[in-house]
């Protein structure tokens, strides 16, 4: 470990604790309170990874989120790996493994670097230029592409961490934890306001916590000192709560915030067992305040990119938070005063800083006074035209600049270097302002885009560096009177206090700064993820493009997973200078969340695995397991699909089933069929309505399948209601659409028919329904019900009749799904399995088989009895399904009537329901296979296969199929085309088995 | 995500509602008297208006009740909410 690098004394480093940690497999060492990137620098390590697209070096080139280079992997578990991490971010811990991503084989050695030679032929959307043609070729393009371009790896194993969600409800929530931020909370809180205060970093105080200089001082006490006084007053204030290491992703309407909390992210393997790794705070707040300050922004010059290049403020907070020298030998480059901060930091640390190059013509302020003081060269009006080194910058070339800054004049000065710290001035973070609706106004002055106080959303404020002001007399006084007036607060403790700080006075702002190379032999990055240079965002303009956010697409300039924090100023001011524009005209790019990634896992909490959905279980669930049945998810529903015996596969099962219930007996569990309780005068006008067919004369005791339609014609759902009494109705619906019926019942209710008496109850889950089907059926019913008149006559199908099984009371139905004389049995659910069970033990004797939907499926089909959204997809009118038997042309309307006579509805070249037969009765079909009539390319599709099962009671190939025109086309022979063969149907009747219905009442 | 005052349980969480789209478009009532084309009105046309919206919300997680909303789409902002049947309070 190279200790010269780090000073001794330090305030936030704890160096009796030395922590091991792995970077690219080799072991380092740092102390408690680095984060990777500051123990990286103090072992002498800038170069981390390689650009995206040239792969070039690129070292740590922040202190913070905004880091765009520093994008590390975190740890080896195949589960618990994390990608696209960055190193300014993640706090050192025991055992720390973290690898460069985006280089191969190495950080290194990187084969990907020819690409930097190649540059000149990657200009901006290369790839897309290059890649269109042929199109058959992009599959090959794709692989390399891909290979070369992965950011990180994502983990293979499912995640074993623990993630959790959490809803949280304040007053006031203040996002920030700097100065202005912790005014903000102090204020609130102390007038009894439920604050809560949250704060990325580990600690409270944002740079002004290692502000340790005479020149910045309140109540004469030095800035940082006071401050610390402010933040531990600020921990006893009981009513406020402060969430550190936490950022907020996201600022919807009506003050909802998104947080992802890292509880767990800076402890070793072993601290972290058992806890909840990151929590998702799902905030609703009364007001906001935002305080997220401000970035420090780069400049823009020919080969800025070199690792050792670092923002200034960040060279700043490595030696006077983390104690670590960022080199041995340092220059800055500025267009502002803060780098004369830096200088004075580096000075009083006994760091060299060769020169400052300011392109201001001017700077005197009392820190460029104190500069002057110590000896340290400033060249005034200067700019530096290139940077030299491979690895790491060794070396800068300096000119001055023509008066209006558009080119150089004048010979070039080198300076040898080690590192170089730029600054171009701040960007006020309006993430979330913006995220909330809030809109920018653009001040010229400093060239920043800051919130609109006329045009921000009720119920928040913006305050401090994110609202503007950059200096600490403005920062605090702006802070304390705005959050006055947004509170409601009396005169309070800081109102009056006596700040002193430097002001600056002159400013110079040159987006791309000019070399003495023509720009096209230069490389000015912009973005330093994306690898994208002003060179890419002229060409765009030359090409044609206009709108900001066509220019970002084309060029991917903060498309990163930094989201352009750093680079998306200066490519808005090259786009404004290019053009001519005003930057208050142009605008900015659209803000969007998250502010900073969000893992997977916090996204989802605790709705993993069994969590992910609910689970619905019929009351018999229980028999169904312990006689072995697969289960078929249908909805939430878990429904038996088939009962496999002896090893049976699913075809063999369901072919015995199949036989079996219509040779003697079969009895399927119905209960996740929709049921809804309907009771009042108008129940029977209210049924009219709503189905296609005529209710009014249904008799009590009757039952009557039904067709319901949307307004548009469509089929939408389907099934039988029962007449319990006068004015008592029972109504199932399809498992899937049960929910959906019952809402669209209540909304005609509601909304149109008010006047209706009718009151609408789901009793889904209150009853159980078992449906015994096949000629023995009668017999079982018989043996458990002795006492129940089953001749046709005394309970003729489509009949219901209330009865006892010993002391269950059960309604029976005499209705049929399957084509067999059926019976479906309801029953209170909590004494469905025993009654289940009684029907199994009757049954024995005439081998009664359970059976799941599969066989359910494969039955109807062959009556060609339709399933709504399996053979329907809400395009069909019951004429597409030659159900035309069931609209009450007598009826003066119901819902959906007026749209079957509409123009499209009456075309006949419609898609319509009819059977399939294959030529080879052993071949069956794939369901959404598609039916043509010749192989002759352009091949016109003329419908698909919807149902398709190999029937074991007619011993061959059955199939329902939506057809053009289908209804005409009976005898027609069509082709399947599949993968390698043809297959050749003919169309048919849509009921393939028992056509006169003699079986119903067998 | 905003939070809409349900007129029968009150301020409520976005979620547990789901909007039925635009307001007071009335079934007609005699639909076989129409053309195509004014059936097709009724059915298909609605404004999509960036601005004052009159919505149709049903509080389909509380107590399932339809009800009017008035929401400037620009903003999310809710400046009235009344029971079906009644007059909008606002034009």
């Amino acid at each position: 470990m190279s200790n010269n690098l780090r000073i001794n004394k330090n305030n936030f480093i704890d160096q009796t604790v030395r922590i091991s940690f792995k970077f690219n497999g080799k072991k380092l060492f740092g102390y408690k309170g680095d984060t990777l990137a500051s123990a990286l620098l103090a072992n002498n390590i800038h170069l981390v990874g390689r650009s995206f697209k040239y792969h070039r070096p690129r070292g740590i080139m922040t202190c913070g989120s905004e880091e765009p280079n520093a994008i590390v992997q975190v740890g080896k578990d195949p589960a618990l790996t994390d990608p696209n991490v960055r190193a300014t971010e993640i706090e050192l811990y025991e055992g720390l493994e973290a690898f460069s991503q985006n280089c191969w084989p190495s950080v290194n050695f990187d084969i990907g670097g020819i690409n930097n030679f190649l540059s000149p032929l990657l200009p901006a959307g290369f790839y897309y230029k290059t890649f269109m043609w042929p199109a058959s070729f992009w599959e090959k393009y794709e692989f390399f592409i891909r290979h070369s371009a992965g950011l990180g790896k994502s983990p293979t194993k499912p995640d074993r961490d623990l993630y959790d969600h959490q809803y949280v409800h304040c007053d006031v929530l203040v996002i920030g934890g700097g100065i202005s931020g912790i005014l903000s909370a102090k204020l609130s809180a102390e007038k009894g306001l439920n604050t809560m205060l949250i704060n990325d970093k580990s600690y409270l105080g944002g740079s002004t916590i290692y502000q340790d200089d005479d020149i910045f001082k309140i109540n004469n006490e030095t800035s940082n000192v006071w401050l610390k006084n402010q933040i531990e007053e600020l921990k006893k204030i009981p009513n406020l709560t402060i969430k550190n290491r936490t950022s907020v992703a996201a600022f919807h309407g009506y003050n909802y915030l998104l947080a992802r909390e890292n509880l767990t992210d800076h402890l070793s393997a072993h601290e972290r067992k058992e806890k909840i790794r990151q929590r998702l705070l799902k905030i609703r707040t009364k007001k906001v305040v935002i305080a997220t300050g401000a970035i420090e922004r780069p400049l823009i010059f020919n080969n800025n990119d070199r690792p050792g290049i670092i923002l200034s403020s960040s060279i700043k907070k490595y030696i006077d938070y983390y104690g670590v020298k960022t080199g041995k030998n340092i220059s800055l480059f500025t267009n502002n005063d803060s780098a004369y901060e830096t200088a004075i930091s580096l000075n009083k640390s006994g760091v060299k800083v060769k020169v400052i190059i300011d392109i201001r013509e001017n700077s005197n302020s009392i820190l460029s006074e104190k500069i002057e003081k110590t000896g340290i060269k400033i060249l005034r009006g200067y700019t530096i035209t290139n940077t030299n080194g491979y690895k790491r910058v060794n070396s800068i070339e300096v000119m001055k600049l023509s008066k209006d800054g558009g080119s150089i004049v004048g010979n070039k000065i080198t300076y040898k270097c080690d590192c170089l710290g730029i600054s171009g001035g701040w960007t006020p973070m309006v993430h979330l302002f913006t995220q909330s609706g809030g809109k920018l106004k653009f001040r010229n002055n400093d060239n920043v885009f800051i919130p609109d106080e006329n045009k921000t959303p009720s119920e928040q404020i913006s305050v401090g560096s994110s609202n503007g002001d950059f200096e600490l007399d403005d920062v605090i006084n702006n802070t304390v009177k705005n959050i006055k007036i947004f509170l409601g607060l009396d005169k309070n403790n800081y109102e009056n206090l006596d700040i002193k700080c430097s002001k600056e006075k002159q400013k110079r702002n040159i987006w791309l700064l000019p070399s003495n190379k023509p720009i096209s032999k230069t490389k000015p990055f912009l973005d330093f993820q994306n690898d994208s240079t002003a060179k890419d965002v002229k060409l765009a303009l030359r090409e044609g493009f206009k709108s900001i956010e066509h220019v970002k697409r084309y060029t991917t300039t903060g498309m990163g997973t930094d989201q352009g924090k750093l680079s998306n100023m200066h490519a808005l001011g090259i786009v404004a200078d290019t053009t001519g524009t005003n930057m208050g005209e142009l605008g900015t790019t659209t803000f969007r969340p998250p502010y900073t990634p969000l893992t997977f896992g916090t996204i989802v909490g605790r709705n993993v695995g069994e969590f992910f959905d609910h689970t619905r279980r019929t009351a018999i669930h229980d028999w169904h397991v312990e006689n072995k049945a697969e289960f078929e998810n249908v909805g939430q529903w878990k429904r038996p699909w088939y009962f496999p015996r002896n090893g049976e596969t699913m075809y063999q099962a369901v072919q015995r089933e199949s036989k079996a219930a219509r040779e003697s007996a079969g009895i399927l569990d119905a209960s996740t069929l929709g049921k809804i309780d309907l009771q009042g005068e108008d129940v029977s006008e209210f049924l009219n309505r709503i189905y296609t067919n005529a209710w009014s004369k249904l008799a009590i005791g009757k039952c009557r399948y039904g067709l319901m339609l949307n307004e548009d014609g469509m089929v939408y759902d389907d099934g039988v209601t029962t007449r319990l009494g006068e004015n008592h109705y029972i109504m199932t619906t399809t498992t899937g659409g049960a929910a959906n019926v019952l809402s669209k019942l209540e909304d005609y209710l509601q909304t149109e028919w008010p006047e209706l008496n009718v009151y609408l109850t789901t009793v889904t889950d209150q009853y159980s329904t078992m449906s015994i089907c096949g000629p023995n059926s009668k017999k079982i019913v018989k043996k458990i019900i002795p006492s129940l008149d089953l001749s046709d006559e005394g309970f003729p199908h489509m009949s219901f009749k209330n009865s006892k099984i010993n002391n269950v009371n059960c309604r029976i139905m005499r209705i049929s799904f399957t084509g067999e004389h059926s019976y479906e049995i309801n029953v209170q659910s909590n004494y469905a399995k025993d009654v289940w069970e009684k029907c199994i033990e009757a049954g024995k004797e005439f081998n009664i088989t359970p059976y799941g939907t599969e066989t359910m499926h494969l039955l109807r089909a062959e009556k060609g009895f339709i399933i709504t959204g399996q053979d329907t997809d809400g395009t069909l009118t019951p004429s597409d399904l030659q159900m035309d038997w069931i609209i009450g042309k007598k009826k003066y309307d119901f819902i959906g009537k007026r749209s079957l006579y509409r123009s499209d509805t009456i075309r006949e070249d419609r898609k319509q329901l009819v059977g399939l037969l294959t030529d080879d009765p052993k071949e069956v079909l794939e369901e959404g296979a598609q039916l043509v009539e010749s192989l002759e390319k352009p091949i016109d599709m003329l419908g698909h296969v919807t149902s398709s099962y190999f029937s074991p009671n007619l011993n061959k190939s059955i199939a329902l199929a939506v057809v053009r025109s289908g209804k005409k086309l009976n005898g027609k022979k069509l082709i399947v085309p599949m993968e390698n063969r043809n297959i050749i149907v003919t169309i048919t009747d849509a009921v393939f088995y028992d056509k006169e219905n003699k079986r119903l009442n067998a | 995500m905003f939070i809409i005052n349900c007129p029968y349980c009150g301020e409520r969480d976005q979620t547990e509602f789901s909007c039925g789209g635009e307001a007071h478009i009335e079934r007609p009532k005699q639909p076989t008297e129409l053309s195509d084309d004014q059936w097709a009105e009724y059915l298909f046309m609605r404004k999509n208006i960036k601005g004052i919206q009159f919505e149709r919300w049903n509080h389909i997680h509380g107590c399932r009740k339809w009800f009017n909303v008035v929401r400037d789409t620009s903003n999310d902002k809710i400046h009235a909410v009344y029971k079906m049947g009644e007059r909008p309070p606002i034009k």
